[in-house]
């Protein structure tokens, strides 16, 4: 009787502690779906990495405001049904603060409306335009849009004088955007598309195709639209058959790894991207280079490979997001608010200004044409 | 259709057609011996490249694969040892989800070994856009030697069958199991050569279809599910038969982009494997009578 009564007291005396003790420091849990495995694991692995790197280092400094950041990194293989699962479990269960990712436009789209719904702020790394078109109160993304780099890629094209063009476009949702985007842009910029092919995200070999799209001589320039190592097949498989075509691609090429797995096959593609590839050939006076070459430098010795765009809008999303936490506090709503507010952002993507109709924040000139010279990224030049 | 794109369909439909005839030659191979299905058959090819990507950091390419190969036969007689061995007349049903499992199991250890990105060897000649002319159409000299090694696989496993003791006992075995050991040939040792035997073709062809495929640790599921409907649209247990299937679906995939887009090519396969089930499950070179007698 008296041991009990004894045990009960101290049980009050340690929790009444433990609550005074929690109220001190709040941890902000940051939820985060990446797809670290799978087709889309040269986007998603980088993300995760980034992301470790920033919250230690933010964590290190003693948090935002003395709040500390806990992530939650949840790998979803590039698989929209997995996103699902985690976004609801992310929001329900573990009650995250924001959720950042996913790495993919097909999952982005499928969880728009459940994060929307419980209100959690959404700061996805996809690029398809249909993310923040309509806009959505909590939704966000970091990547440019993908109208964007169209319409930079039929510029390059009218400067080459290529008018006649045939299009690959994988079957995934970025894939599908791309697409739409070209077929939508294309008449007024003067650009004919001859043929569309779309192929499955894991096709491991496109020669069957390239050699029906080979046939047709009037085709001046491809375009392929997909992130998975088909974009390095694609490659391989049209100089194999001999045909010496100008290539672009999408945005979606913006990790040196493809250019790796690719080899020789490379040479001389042409892509649109953010400055964060050729960041060290930047002028000084450039608003982003400051940025971008620290974000390099910390990243390429953590981690001893080179950065991707993709990593820098998983940096984007995080230092954004911190940023509305320092001006606003640890009010979801108000966050939110800041987020949507914020002028003159610099970012590894470009120079970001949000608007209530605006939750991308980036315009045209935040890409830029690049190309691939003996194995590296160096800015195209026409 | 020019001559040049019909060689160009035909090309790619023979390459990939070998590669299914071989996975196709595993499943074969293994059923005869057994009676089971070894859904890890993708696995083996999946190991045979990724294993000789590691090995060329320290040997030449030739000696990497083929050491690559032996290690991956002896993964196959682990995987024999470890799970079927001790295994007592079991039925058809454990079979099956006992070998999924096994898959799972190595593809995750894929996972944790090797990571997620995508690896290739080096091609044997020239690099990613050397081409060469055949047959009016431009290939990667890879292609012929997908093609080539595959060839003399086929050739040397029939010879194998046909005038080695060991080839003839494992023939005995699959005919009677009950005979076969009447007879004083220890089955339990054809198991295990059969899944040998098996995980060996599947990685050599592993390893001469990495430079143009990539090799990932998830690549052997899309594999084996190829496989097994080759296997099964020639007659399971009939390795000639599977490769002219394997031939037959690799040629109807690749000619079928020009006709239908090639969105659907993954389907053409699977629709394949659901109209020989329906219609013909016996396959098209097997006999009704020959089947019935097999228990699956």
């Amino acid at each position: 009787m008296k041991r009990s009564f004894a045990a009960t007291i101290i049980m009050l005396a340690v929790s009444l502690a433990m609550s005074v003790s929690v109220a001190i420091a709040e941890t902000i849990k940051v939820g985060a779906i990446l797809a670290m495995t799978g087709p889309a694991s040269f986007l998603g692995a980088p993300e995760a990495r980034t992301l470790e790197m920033l919250a230690e280092e933010i964590n290190a400094k003693g948090g935002i405001n003395g709040n500390k950041i806990a992530l939650v990194i949840k790998d979803s293989g590039g698989n929209p049904e997995k996103a699902i699962s985690f976004a609801k479990q992310l929001i329900e269960e573990e009650k995250v603060f924001a959720i950042i990712g996913p790495s993919t436009s097909g999952e982005t789209l499928k969880i728009k409306q459940i994060c929307e719904s419980g209100k959690t702020i959404l700061l996805s790394c996809a690029a398809a335009e249909q993310i923040v078109e309509p806009v959505a109160k909590y939704v966000f993304k970091t990547p440019q849009k993908d109208s964007h780099v169209v319409h930079a890629i039929f510029e390059s094209m009218k400067a080459a004088k290529i008018s006649k063009i045939a299009v690959l476009a994988s079957n995934t949702g970025f894939g599908q955007a791309g697409k739409g985007q070209i077929e939508k842009q294309a008449p007024e910029s003067g650009i004919q598309v001859l043929a569309t092919e779309v192929y499955d995200s894991k096709a491991t070999d496109l020669s069957a195709i390239v050699a029906k799209l080979a046939a047709n001589k009037e085709i001046q320039a491809v375009i392929n639209w997909s992130v998975e190592p088909a974009q390095a097949i694609v490659l391989k498989n049209i100089r194999q058959a001999g045909w010496k075509v100008p290539i672009y691609q999408s945005h979606g090429f913006g990790n040196i790894k493809y250019v790796q797995a690719a080899g020789a096959a490379a040479e001389g593609v042409i892509f649109p991207a953010g400055r964060l590839l050729i960041a060290d050939k930047l002028a000084n006076k450039n608003p982003q280079k400051a940025v971008l070459t620290s974000y390099t430098k910390n990243y390429e010795t953590k981690f001893k490979e080179d950065v991707s765009t993709f990593g820098g809008h998983a940096y984007d999303a995080f230092k954004i997001l911190c940023r509305g936490i320092e001006l606003a506090g640890t009010n979801r709503e108000k966050v939110r608010d800041a987020i949507e507010n914020l002028k003159g952002f610099v970012g590894t993507a470009g120079i970001f200004n949000f608007s209530p109709t605006d939750h991308n924040g980036l315009g045209t000139d935040s890409v830029t044409m690049l190309t691939v010279k003996g194995g590296t990224f160096v800015e195209y030049k026409k | 259709m020019t001559l040049e794109l019909f060689s160009q369909y035909l090309l790619a439909g023979v390459t990939y057609g070998i590669i299914y005839a071989i996975v196709g030659i595993g499943f074969n191979i293994i059923y005869n011996t057994t009676g089971i299905i070894n859904f890890a058959q993708g696995e083996f090819v999946m190991l045979g490249g990724m294993t000789a990507i590691t090995l060329t950091q320290w040997l030449p390419l030739p000696v990497a694969i083929g050491a690559a190969v032996v290690v991956v036969m002896l993964i196959g007689a682990l995987v024999e040892i470890l799970f079927i061995r001790w295994l007592d007349r079991p039925s058809v049903l454990r079979m099956i989800i006992i070998t999924i499992g096994i898959s799972i199991l190595i593809r995750e250890a894929a996972l944790h070994i090797w990571g997620e990105g995508v690896r290739s060897l080096p091609y044997f000649v020239g690099n990613e856009i050397t081409t060469v002319p055949v047959l009016g159409a431009r290939v990667s000299p890879q292609v012929l030697w997908v093609i080539g090694v595959c060839t003399l696989m086929v050739l040397a496993l029939s010879l194998f069958f046909k005038y080695t003791l060991q080839g003839k006992k494992m023939q005995a075995c699959a005919a009677n199991r009950m005979a076969a050991t009447l007879c004083g040939i220890s089955t339990r040792n054809m198991v295990t050569l059969s899944f040998m035997l098996s995980a060996g073709i599947g990685a050599l062809a592993g390893c001469v279809m990495s430079p143009i495929t990539y090799t990932q640790y998830d690549a052997g599921t899309g594999l084996a599910i190829k496989g097994f409907t080759v296997a099964i649209l020639g007659g399971l247990g009939s390795s000639m038969a599977a490769v002219a299937a394997g031939l037959l679906l690799g040629l109807i995939e690749s000619f079928s982009v020009s006709v239908v887009p090639l969105a659907f090519q993954d389907a053409i396969s699977i629709t394949l494997l659901l109209a020989i089930l329906f219609f013909r499950p016996h396959g098209l070179f097997g006999s009704k009578d020959a089947a019935g007698l097999k228990e699956f």
